[in-house]
């Protein structure tokens, strides 16, 4: 057998690759993560809030950065950070790459600089900040990225005769000499997730940006909007930072355009994204008198919940739409005002003046994705985009190279996500031999039991260089943290995260036997977990360590009051000092994992993840309710881009049959899950071929929800009145019959939204437009004479789906746009099926009297999904889809623990869609499969038992399902492996009997009083 | 001795609030050091009994700070936060105290500055509000 290395390399610091790194690590493997950049982050951390949740992209991201950070901790040390690096060279194949990374030198010891910013005092050189999309400058010295501590010196604009930054470094971090490294590593898989790059404005010149102050790019707006961007969040406009009052943003900039070469593909994203500044410019404090208008073609509002945001910006916020490709932005010099030539919709030419114009520019294949790619030997799309493969969305053309996200076609945060996953999931099955073999553990010092002992607190207190020592007055710091009861030791550092000092601090523990410590210094977030790490090292349970943070909430807020920040940092050592002399040992749970999965759904999602699982060396159960495998895919043929759905459904059902480790129970419907992640107990009844119906009991760690979804069948337009009337489905069923009709037919109309965003059902159904598109090149290829129409809201072809769009409208097929308050009517006359729709350009109607009618027909939930979620406790949105626990983030989880969403079961989605969906559950059910035993959070709720009354309260307030009531006793038990530790129970609880270990309320009342 | 200098105690939730306040930090955005920040994991984990025995050892407001809707990361502690603060400005206004020396406010981790701006604005709104008047009974 070939070797196969047990690492992966993660190319890209994005989201994407964040997520891939993450879920690689979580289920095994040792992972390269590398950025061409110094920071990660991607384009998200520019962000200021996501659609359609408005959830604050930080809160979001940092979690997550957190995990792959330096400071990173237990398993996560396996993430090795490569940022500021280049791909150089990549040789071997599949299973054992070799590839060597170029690390650039940041001329900054990143270990050593305190991120004082006296460098940036002096440092003569200023040119336009990458961060802040060139809204402000930055020096030559500068922070890749607010969120980040340390510098980095940009050479290419460093005056080589300077030096004067290195002369003012307390710290001495900087180091002018600083060299480039070469590392090389050994990997057995590499995936790509290099993100995007958005179209040079410049390209498109009739929009003035670069030559008129006033025209913005979209990504330039966010820093516009953001609280911590240059305008701190005020609707300001560059030319005189005056507030913005009349905003236009002008969509498909350089997308859906023929007139820019390969730029023919529609990027996806900007729909939404310019919805979502406009509602945020509107929500904002002056919001009610800013006018917000949207330049547009169509409105894709594909993924879930978009239509109802896309509706909230109409009719609640009251931003106005305008269908029109505008032609061109001209400035009134004198107001820096902007003018915009557009034709309405009705063919008259208008004009109207703006303050801000924001061009929604079109997604680019990332820069220098053809040198990476010609290193990696992989192939690219027509339009420069990492090419994948249809059935296999994150493959690429070589094998053991994988791509996620943006780089291979336009795509939001949580299809990125997904890929991310999916990704991570072909490489797990390509490695799964050596999953955990390169991994480490690593040993510490066995832990001293303390719990018993008196407090003996030892306190830390750092001047941070100058950054805390600057404002506040140390010495009278330690002085008082000496005088605190039960504080035996008090230490003052210069710099207590550097390497030096936590050797120092790790002897003090031992030389005085402290068993609780204290460090004042920078916020719990970034400091934490590095002296949790040194306190577990010096052999104590990482939790007896409190922080007071006197730099973030202190000395850097209050620099201009010395003598008050002097005494606030005092009382916040004295309220740590508090807390810390009650402070307990915390442990992780452990509970044993069945490794074994359960997969509810037997259709395209269900047999991807189920292959998925099973090759990554798992067993699997697959549950259908249907007699046979195959779920939609049984009724369709071909796809649009002409790809045989028939043979990959076959070889699909065959592989799944096939699998040694994959059981497929059909007929079978699920009656009753108990349990919890890791050990669940499954009871369905199975009615095979026409027996009577048997209980089959089943156990295992994890399930896959994969139940699908299918299109409705319609009540309006005549449907099932004649026969001429099809749905797109049975249009597909007709057009593969040997023999069929179509040859003679002589005008075919196709009704779009039939069911789809209305009062009913207020959502984009995603899959039909492309089914249209399909259905009529279909019928175009069988008979050239006949008269297609195709009567539509708003053509959501979105992403390459585009070119297809394009191509039927030149091989003439007729697309004829109707409004949502005027939907087209059917009628019977005499045996003549007519359909008659308001033109909105002509203003007139138009009347046709057809030989098919094809509707095109919202996806619908399947019926018993409402049953299932309460058997499996987790929730449905209003549409009837299940809800995954964080649209953006955590797009295949529920909150349950252990339960994994795929497919339409989630929402409408395309075969390539779907795939990816089914590969991300996998891969997640894999990272908890992949460990004999799971762990639970260390702050989590305690319960003691003669206190508690049995009421149940706390069972009912919490989110996760984590507490019980035990029949017997009638005690409440909290199942530890589920809870997160949120404390919602022990407020509730009405005895006092459960408590937040890590926040008990012992704890809290006395930092409380030493708080005033 | 110059002007009254109200004591204001805050809980920030770890995931939002908390982050602002380190933001408004890394941005070095001035606000007055009145506030004593308590990190919980979640606002919803804020009991009713902290907020009044901060009142009553003295303190001269109280700051609940937590995600905002919908962002809680513990799906939502911020709605259970806001609920039981809405009744505990009702018992406060029984007792004769007054309820705007109770703010819970959602602040993301973006939000340095609505950090610093909801500080500021509390301290002085607590400095016209004057001494908590339960801390002055308890003294003598
Ligand atoms: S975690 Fe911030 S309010 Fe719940």
């Amino acid at each position: 057998m070939a070797k196969k290395v047990g690492a992966v390399m993660v190319i890209g610091g994005g989201i994407g690759g964040i997520q891939a790194s993450l879920d690689l690590a979580d289920s095994g493997f040792k992972v390269y993560l590398v950025d061409r950049k110094p920071d990660i982050g991607g384009a998200m951390s520019q962000l200021d809030k996501t659609f359609p949740t408005h959830d604050c992209r930080l809160c979001i991201l940092s979690p997550k950065l957190k995990g792959c950070l330096r400071f990173g901790l237990g398993q996560y040390s396996n993430i090795e950070l490569l940022s500021y690096a280049d791909i150089e060279k990549v040789e071997g194949k599949a299973g054992d790459f070799k590839v060597t990374v170029k690390k650039l030198p940041r001329y900054v010891i990143t270990e050593k600089c305190t991120g004082c910013g006296e460098c940036l005092k002096v440092c003569p050189v200023e040119v336009p900040s990458e961060f802040e999309q060139g809204l402000v400058k930055r020096k030559a010295i500068y922070r890749p990225n607010p969120q980040i501590l340390s510098f980095v010196i940009d050479k290419s604009i460093c005056p080589s005769d300077c030096r004067e930054c290195s002369k003012v470094c307390k710290p001495n971090a900087i180091v002018h000499e600083m060299q480039e490294e070469k590392v090389e590593v050994n990997v057995g898989a590499i995936i790509l997730s290099s993100g995007f790059d958005t179209l040079n404005p410049h390209l498109k010149k009739e929009y003035g940006w670069g030559i008129f102050p006033n025209v913005i790019t979209g990504l330039q707006f966010e820093r516009v909007m953001s609280g911590t961007g240059p305008y701190q969040g005020q609707m300001l406009r560059p030319s005189d930072k005056k507030p913005a009052r009349k905003i236009a943003w002008i969509q498909c900039v350089g997308s859906r355009d023929l007139k820019l070469d390969g730029r023919s593909y529609c990027s996806s994203v900007c729909c939404m994204h310019a919805t979502k500044e406009a509602i945020i410019a509107k929500e904002g404090t002056s919001g009610s008198n800013i006018t917000c208008h949207i330049y547009f073609m169509d409105m894709r509002c594909f993924g879930k919940d978009f239509d109802r945001y896309y509706e909230r910006a109409r009719k609640k916020c009251g931003v106005e739409y305008r269908r029109s490709r505008v032609a061109a932005v001209k400035e009134d010099p004198q107001t820096s005002n902007l003018r915009i030539r557009y034709e309405s919709e009705e063919g008259e030419l208008k004009e109207e003046e703006y303050d801000l114009v924001v061009l929604s520019l079109a997604l680019d294949p990332p820069s220098g994705t053809q040198e990476v790619v010609q290193k990696l030997g992989i192939e690219l799309n027509d339009y420069g985009f990492a090419r994948a493969d249809l059935f296999s969305p994150v493959q690429t053309s070589k094998k053991g190279i994988y791509v996620c996200g943006a780089v291979s076609g336009p795509k939001d945060i949580p299809e990125t996500v997904v890929q991310a996953s999916g990704a991570a999931a072909m490489a797990s099955s390509l490695l799964s031999e050596v999953r955990g073999k390169l991994t480490e553990k690593k040993h510490y010092p066995p832990e001293v039991d303390v719990s018993d002992e008196e407090p003996r607190i030892g306190v830390f207190v750092c001047r941070c260089g100058m950054n805390i020592g600057g404002t506040v007055d140390v010495p009278r710091v330690v002085e008082l943290a000496g005088s605190l009861p039960a504080v035996v030791y008090v230490e003052e550092n210069l710099q207590t995260c550097s390497q030096g000092t936590q050797e120092k601090m790790k002897e003090a523990i031992r030389k005085h036997q402290l068993n609780r410590v204290v460090v004042a210094c920078g916020t719990v977030r970034t400091h934490e977990p590095l002296f949790q790490e040194t306190v577990r090292e010096a052999g104590l349970n990482p939790h007896l360590l409190e922080i007071a943070n006197i730099r973030e909430e202190c000395s850097w807020v209050h620099m201009r009051e010395p003598e008050r920040a002097t005494q606030k940092a005092q009382e916040l050592v004295r309220m740590a000092v508090a807390k810390a002399a009650l402070i307990q040992p915390l442990f992780a749970m452990h509970s044993s994992v069945i490794q074994r999965a359960l997969i509810i759904g037997g259709g395209l999602a269900g047999m991807v993840s189920a292959l998925s699982v099973a090759d990554q060396g798992f067993e699997v159960h697959v549950v259908e309710r249907e007699k046979n495998l195959g779920g939609n895919l049984k009724n369709m043929h071909y796809t649009l881009e002409g790809k045989d759905i028939s043979n990959f459904r076959d070889s699909l059902t065959t592989q799944v049959q096939k699998h040694p480790r994959i059981r497929v129970y059909k007929g079978a419907e699920i009656q009753n899950v108990g349990g919890y992640v890791g050990s669940y107990t499954t009871t369905m009844s199975q009615a095979d071929d026409g027996s009577s119906p048997r209980a089959v009991s089943l156990e295992h760690g994890v399930i896959i929800l994969a139940t699908g979804a299918q299109e409705m069948k319609p009540q309006e337009y005549l449907y099932g009145e004649d026969e001429r009337i099809l749905t797109q489905l049975e249009l597909e069923d007709m057009l593969t019959q040997p023999g069929a009709g179509i040859k003679k037919t002589k005008t075919v109309v196709m009704i779009q939204c039939v069911g789809s965003r209305d009062k009913d059902r207020p959502y984009c159904s995603r899959v039909c437009c492309s089914d249209a598109v399909k259905n009529a090149l279909k019928i175009r290829e069988l008979n050239s004479g006949a008269n297609i129409f195709i009567l539509y809201r708003d053509m959501t072809t979105y992403g390459f789906k585009e070119s297809f769009y394009q191509e039927a409208r030149s091989k003439g097929i007729v697309f004829v746009r109707y409004d949502e308050y005027k939907k087209p009517e059917v009628k019977l006359k005499d045996g003549v099926l007519q359909v008659e729709v308001t033109d909105p350009i002509i203003q007139r109607p138009l009347l046709f009297s057809v030989d098919l009618l094809v509707l095109s027909c919202a996806i619908v939930p399947p019926k018993d999904s409402p049953r299932l979620a309460e058997i499996l406790k987790v929730p449905v949105n209003e549409d009837g889809f299940f809800l995954e626990a964080h649209v953006k983030l955590r797009p295949v989880d529920f909150s349950r623990r252990g339960i994994f969403l795929a497919g339409m079961a989630h929402g409408p989605k395309l075969i390539d869609e779907t795939v990816a969906q089914a590969q991300a559950a996998a891969e997640k059910a894999c990272t908890i499969l992949s460990q004999p035993e799971i762990e639970s959070e260390t702050i989590i709720v305690q319960t003691n038992e003669r206190q508690c009354r049995g009421c149940g309260i706390c069972a009912s307030v919490c989110p996760y399902e984590a507490i019980e009531i035990d029949e017997e006793t009638k005690k409440a038990r909290v199942i530890e492996i589920l809870c997160q530790g949120c404390g919602s129970c022990s407020v509730a609880c009405p005895s006092g009997a459960l408590q937040q270990a890590g926040f008990t309320r012992k704890e809290l009342l006395f930092m409380v009083d030493a708080a005033v | 001795m110059g002007q009254f200098e109200p004591k204001i105690v805050g809980f920030l939730c770890n995931w939002c609030s908390y982050a602002g306040a380190d933001l408004a930090g890394t941005s070095r955005m001035q606000y007055p050091p009145n506030i004593r920040p308590i990190r919980v994991m979640c606002s919803g984990s804020v009991d009713s009994a902290y907020i009044l025995r901060a009142l009553l050892a003295g303190a001269d407001g109280v700051l609940v700070g937590g995600c905002h809707p919908g962002d809680c990361h513990y799906v939502s502690g911020n709605y259970k936060a806001r609920r039981r603060i809405t009744i505990l400005k009702e018992i406060m206004k029984a007792l004769g105290l007054e309820d705007e020396r109770v703010r819970i406010r959602w602040i993301s981790a973006s939000e340095g500055k609505r950090y610093a701006d909801t500080v500021s604005r509390m301290t002085s709104d607590m400095r016209e509000l004057g001494p908590n008047p339960v801390a002055r009974l308890w003294w003598t």
